[in-house]
């Protein structure tokens, strides 16, 4: 399905966000196991960038003018996957094969298996890097595409992070842009317990970037802070800090660190999916 | 300032002397070509650009001392200085090369290999990004400046890693060779340099094809296979135990990884007797590569021969290299001495 891109409507992309999650915890069982809750905190980001926002075309997965995303969380690639099959890259029943001997889908994704992964990650820390590879590289070839990367928050403790955040402003790459899932839990706790990154507003915009924060879950807000990224190749490099709920869609997992890798079985695995089917519902107070 | 310093500043500035006076106003960024460039490195590459419009150099705060410099001035819309920050620069190239290009990224060996490996490993080899690293002043060629700047387990540490090509260049020449061979080879690269001011091996321009060692030398009682600056200094060592009435083989390995195995083997069968020679820890680089080959072979005669698995005193390079037998002089000893527990 490839929508008309920039009249999708919030409904479409709703839609969109529940079958990421319902096909995480698909895969997740075939797999004994899942990243359910870091793909869930990021499902509506993906779906807006996919389905409104990244000047692609599937049927040519290495056209050069296209917009680039690097998931540095690789991690959540689970919630990629099932993306990019229904755009066309590659047939949906391949995924099927998710985590098996030979399959070439794994955990985290490898650019040189699966069709429409921009690069490999994995390891937490290097995507910036890379996305700001991809933008001079845009730059010095005269392209206008833009190039997205997702992090995750517990990864902004990384150092080669904030040498990229540096190193983007230092080289004005204004088509260049963070979505910062801020789901606000790494493995060992909250972020601001284990390594605290705030204020992440204050910090990014110290760096030389520009900042939005939104609600990362709100469709709307998602649309509307793509709309004012800037056009143009050079200037302030751009991000939106997507405040999210780690495991968002299934109360149980809400903010639960229980859920980072798990393993839903048996009636919870049905239960969860019929969650899922009824919608998102609206956040009970969550002991932050 | 002896003129030892003077040569000790220049792996800084990148020139024949560093700054000697408060009063020589010469800035970096304009560091005249008086003088022999002690690396070739961004000239060459500046050539090759203008044929190539994908190739593109960063470097990471050294672009005088690696001469990278010579490329920006060629190309400077094509030049990235990263500052001092050698991982993001690493994986930066890795997102370059994902869109066409094919950078070459240098920096000191140290840094490059050690601070860089996983970036190296996970960002350029394992997707197989056309990325070429530029170790520069690798093993102890740093001298003084002391084990931080010295890279003495690059090739142990990088050739253990799968789908990267391993290079040490042998002189200006051969890394002239190297660099005009690299541009098309799939897959990262690592290219092991010296300090840029290496004593000649190739007067000319070798034929070189990576992956296969060149046979400088023919002898039949011992081959010497040597990788770096360790060729030149065999070189002269085979010479010296010419006159002793001994004849000697001397095989650049210059590609580490993937070995040569058929020069090894042939080494072997054909002089019954094999020296390794390398500027790097004795553990896990060109000895323990060849070790490799030949205990899969009928016995044959092996002797490693690099630096001590500690880390080593500092001093001005030439003394390490005699204080740690790797000049022509203790090779020959130790040469003359394997051979004779061999009687």
């Amino acid at each position: 399905m490839i929508p008309d891109r920039a009249n999708t409507s919030l409904a479409v992309l709703a839609d969109r966000a529940k079958f990421i999650r319902k096909e995480t915890v698909r895969l997740s069982r075939i797999a004994g196991a899942g990243h359910y809750s870091s793909t869930f905190s990021c499902a509506e980001i993906l779906a807006t960038l996919y389905y409104s926002q990244l000047r692609i075309e599937p049927g040519q997965p290495d056209w050069p003018d296209r917009d680039r995303f690097v998931m540095s969380k690789g991690h959540a690639a689970i919630g990629l996957y099932p993306v990019l099959a229904d755009l066309g890259y590659f047939e949906p029943s391949a995924l099927d094969t998710y985590t098996r001997l030979g399959s070439p889908f794994g955990d985290h994704p490898d650019m040189k298996k699966v069709r429409g992964i921009d690069f490999s990650s994995g390891s937490l820390g290097h995507g910036l890097s890379i996305g700001l590879g991809m933008a001079l590289a845009g730059r010095t070839t005269g392209r206008d595409y833009r190039t997205y990367v997702m992090l995750g928050d517990g990864e902004l403790a990384e150092g080669q992070i904030w040498e990229a955040a540096m190193a983007a402003a230092h080289f004005k790459l204004g088509h260049l842009c963070v979505l910062l899932d801020r789901n606000g839990l790494s493995i060992d706790g909250h972020t601001e317990d284990v390594m605290a990154i705030e204020p992440i507003h204050d910090r990014f915009a110290a760096f030389g970037w520009e900042v939005q924060r939104i609600d990362g879950h709100d469709l709307q807000a998602l649309r509307t802070a793509f709309a004012a990224l800037p056009d143009g190749t050079r200037g302030k490099p751009q991000v939106i800090i997507c405040d999210t709920v780690k495991g968002r869609g299934v109360k149980l997992m809400e903010m639960s660190l229980d859920w980072h890798v798990g393993n839903l079985k048996g009636e919870d695995y049905d239960a969860v999916m019929a969650e899922l089917d009824a919608g998102l519902s609206p956040l009970e107070d969550l002991d932050q | 300032m002896s003129t030892e310093m003077q040569n000790e500043a220049e792996i800084f500035r990148g020139t024949t002397s560093g700054a000697t006076s408060l009063r020589d106003r010469r800035s970096v960024q304009g560091t005249p070509k008086a003088g022999m460039p002690a690396f070739v490195l961004g000239e060459e590459l500046a050539r090759l650009a203008e044929r190539d419009p994908r190739i593109v150099v960063g470097t990471a705060d050294l672009a005088s001392a690696n001469r990278t410099n010579d490329f920006r001035a060629a190309h400077p819309e094509r030049f990235f200085n990263f500052g001092i920050a050698e991982k993001n620069m690493i994986t930066a190239a890795a997102g370059m090369a994902a869109c066409g290009m094919i950078p070459y990224v240098a920096t000191f060996a140290s840094f490059a290999s050690i601070l860089g490996a996983e970036q190296i490993r996970t960002d350029c080899a394992y997707p197989r990004m056309p990325v070429r690293i530029i170790g520069t002043h690798s093993g102890m060629s740093m001298g003084f400046y002391g084990s931080s700047h010295h890279a003495l387990e690059d090739l142990g540490m990088l050739r253990t890693v799968a789908d990267l090509t391993v290079c040490c260049a042998t002189d200006a020449n051969h890394l002239r060779a190297l660099l005009r061979a690299s541009v098309d080879h799939p897959g990262a690269m690592y290219l092991r340099l010296g300090r840029g001011r290496d004593p000649e091996v190739y007067p000319e321009v070798p034929e070189l094809e990576i992956g296969r060692a060149i046979r400088l030398r023919e002898g039949h009682d011992l081959t010497l296979i040597a990788t770096g600056s360790q060729v030149r200094a065999g070189l002269d060592a085979a010479a010296a135990l010419a006159t002793e009435g001994v004849s000697v083989r001397v095989v650049d390995m210059h590609t580490i990884s993937p070995l040569d195995r058929q020069e090894v083997a042939a080494a072997a069968r054909e002089t019954g007797a094999i020296l390794t020679l390398e500027e790097h820890n004795i553990t896990g680089g060109l000895g323990s590569a060849v070790a490799e080959v030949l205990v899969d072979l009928p016995r044959c005669p092996f002797l490693r021969h690099g630096v001590p698995d500690r880390f080593v005193e500092v001093g001005p390079p030439a003394a390490l290299y005699a204080a740690y037998r790797l000049d022509a002089a203790g090779i020959t000893e130790i040469a003359r001495d394997f051979l004779a527990g061999l009687r």
